[in-house]
């Protein structure tokens, strides 16, 4: 019976395409809303905590510019760091293991009929861990080349497959800008992007062969340093911070011109707005159901009228009350489902794309999906039982007089 | 089968208070066939719905077969129709945008009968009526006629005890209207079927084995036809 009313209902709803479809739409756009936003909200929460764990541990980056900007805020009128600084911080402050210089521009790679957009960085050998990269082919760079400004690099996996394809780049050259660049090594692939880039899509430089051959000056865009365990950012930021300012000349009236970033900091403030901004989104997502199910109510009440006379006919045949009810009822569950179910492909495909879209893992969650599902269905019943009840409580009678 | 005991139905209240039945007794025993006649407002198609369990009286008793139906609830009531009657309307009423075929079956599909069952029964009534090579047209591609016999077919698969028709032949030429009589005649004499017919014209009551007329709320005159 429960089967055959089903089946009922998907004819009743099959026979208005048009209409069914319309009455759905609110419930589509509430469930696909709220699963894109989840999956993209959940993709770049994963995306920061990966960033941030790929950064390594104890990291701090000191950039030029004024505080308070965020990264790369207001560089314009500040001072470049050196390669000087990075010598000083390392002989001035016990507390830091490692600290590495970077500069960094985005240039076009060609190889054969290849050209490739490509972030080029100029550093030394302290930056692969510091930031926690490894090699999987070739070496990093010798003192020699670190020296000379020797033009040898090393890839990273998303470049190299863009020049190459598949395959081991050490031996080949390409240019890169102005110059002809030598491949020494290739990074090891890893599942992370730093806020919005492929940090596999780069190629790292001696920073003396940056400076010389692609930059023209001698300038350090960004110094990141890690500290030993046992000593927190906090602790070790102030003495940074102190040293900058002697060296920089600032005298005790002016505002530091540099900044000194702690990244976990930054991911957690980042994650921060990304849940709230899901929750919000999510608010408006449940108040679209809410409309869609207001559509729903509307359209069974419309059909309620426009079937007086088949549920009369129903009722004389020896339909009960609970049969009747249960007809509509199921009905516009059907319908909820309906649009819950395109809800889901919609919301998921949204989601794929917004993810790819913004560089960050596609994450379905199954979780919010079922949910959403489950609630979608909800919605039928709650919308559908006001005019499934009309329906039930309908005189035989004067419903079969009804024309 | 039926029987009326001392029944009034009252409509409205206080000034507006009409009498559809005034206190009336009335009995038909199983096998009958019966036009029940009178002119509008006579109290004929309350009588209908009464005995339809429809509706239910506002004093007296109604009985179906031996049970007092006053005092059931309106899904006790469903139950009756669903079992024991089965309805004839002089508009077919027929589902509109079902097959012929799935109208026969629908009073099955209430009393729970598995689908090939339902299917079988439901070939069979059409086959009774002469409409088995239109099973699976819709109501629109059939004839006046043919529609009215597709619903004589749903109203006698569930093989009701009582078949209620209000004015089965209203809406059809008199060729068509002899057509049918002749059927319900058949299901009377044949199947023992009780019918009970709702009409205005003197020719279909012929077909009757008796004839009850109404007026004014009352029963005024029933006779026998001498088949």
């Amino acid at each position: 019976m429960l089967l055959e009313t089903f089946r009922l209902a998907l004819l009743t709803v099959a026979r208005n395409k048009l209409r069914s479809f319309l009455t759905v739409l609110g419930i589509v756009i509430g469930v696909a809303s709220v699963i894109a936003m989840v999956t993209v909200g959940q993709g770049s929460t994963q995306r920061v905590q990966s960033d941030v764990a790929s950064l390594g541990s104890n990291l701090l980056m000191i950039r030029p510019g004024q505080p308070g900007r965020g990264p790369g805020g207001g560089q314009n009128d500040a001072p470049s760091l050196t390669a000087q600084d990075v010598e000083a911080l390392l002989t001035d402050i016990p507390d830091l293991v490692a600290a590495t210089p970077s500069a960094s521009r985005t240039l076009n790679a060609v190889y054969g009929d290849t050209t490739h957009a490509v972030s080029v960085t100029g550093t030394d050998n302290a930056y692969f861990p510091v930031r926690g990269w490894t090699l999987q082919e070739g070496r990093m760079f010798s003192d020699a080349e670190l020296r000379a400004g020797t033009p040898v690099c090393i890839l990273g996996t998303t470049t190299s497959n863009a020049l190459i394809g598949e395959g081991n780049p050490v031996g080949i050259t390409f240019r890169l800008g102005k110059i002809t660049c030598e491949v020494i090594g290739l990074l090891d692939k890893r599942e992370a992007s730093t806020f919005g880039q492929d940090d596999n899509d780069t190629v790292i430089l001696p920073l003396k062969t940056f400076q010389r051959r692609i930059a023209g000056n001698t300038n350090v865009s960004a110094i990141s340093v890690t500290f030993r365990d046992g000593t927190t950012a906090e602790e070790v930021t102030p003495q940074i911070q102190s040293l900058m300012r002697e060296r920089r000349h600032l005298t005790d009236d002016q505002d530091d011109n540099f900044n000194v970033f702690d990244m976990k900091q930054i991911s957690s403030m980042l994650t921060g707005i990304t849940g709230t901004l899901t929750g919000l989104l999510s608010a408006v997502a449940a108040i679209s159901l809410l409309v869609g199910g207001i559509g729903i109510m509307n359209i069974m009440l419309v059909s309620v009228t426009e079937r007086t006379r088949e549920i009369g006919i129903r009722m004389a045949i020896g339909a009960t009350e609970g049969q009747v009810l249960l007809q509509f009822l199921v009905e516009a569950v059907v319908l909820s489902l309906i649009g819950g179910f395109l809800g889901v492909v919609i919301g998921l495909g949204l989601g794929w794309a917004g993810s790819s879209a913004l560089n960050v893992t596609f994450v379905p969650d199954w979780q919010i999906t079922g949910a959403a599902f489950v609630f979608s269905a909800l919605v039928g019943v709650v919308f559908g039982y006001f005019p499934a009840r009309r329906a039930a409580r309908l005189d035989p009678i004067e419903a079969l007089r009804h024309q | 089968m039926i029987e009326f005991r001392d029944l009034s139905k009252i409509y409205g209240s206080g000034e507006a208070q009409v009498k559809a039945l005034d206190h009336v007794d009335f009995q038909v025993d199983r096998g009958e066939f019966v036009a029940v006649m009178g002119p509008s407002g006579s109290g004929k198609s309350t009588t209908m719905n009464i005995i339809g369990c429809l509706d239910t009286p506002s004093a007296g008793q109604y009985l179906l077969m031996g049970q007092e139906v006053g005092a059931f609830d309106r899904d006790q009531r469903a139950l009756l129709r669903r079992n024991f009657l089965g309805f004839i309307f002089q508009g077919f009423n027929l589902l509109s945008r079902t097959t012929a075929l799935e109208n026969v079956e629908l009073p099955l599909v209430y009393q729970g009968v598995p689908a090939d069952e339902r299917r079988e029964r439901a070939r069979a009534a059409l086959d009774k009526v002469g409409l088995l090579a239109r099973a699976d047209h819709k109501p629109s591609e059939l004839s006046g006629g043919q529609q009215q016999r597709v619903a004589i077919a749903r109203a006698i698969v569930t093989r009701p005890a009582l078949i209620l028709a209000d004015e089965p032949t209203g809406n059809l030429d008199s060729a068509r209207s002899r057509e049918i009589m002749e059927l319900l005649q058949g299901l009377n004499r044949a199947e023992g079927m009780t019918v009970l017919m709702v009409t205005h014209e003197p020719d279909m009551a012929e077909y009757a084995s008796r004839i009850a007329v109404f007026a004014y709320g009352r029963l005024q005159s029933d006779t026998r036809n001498a088949a």
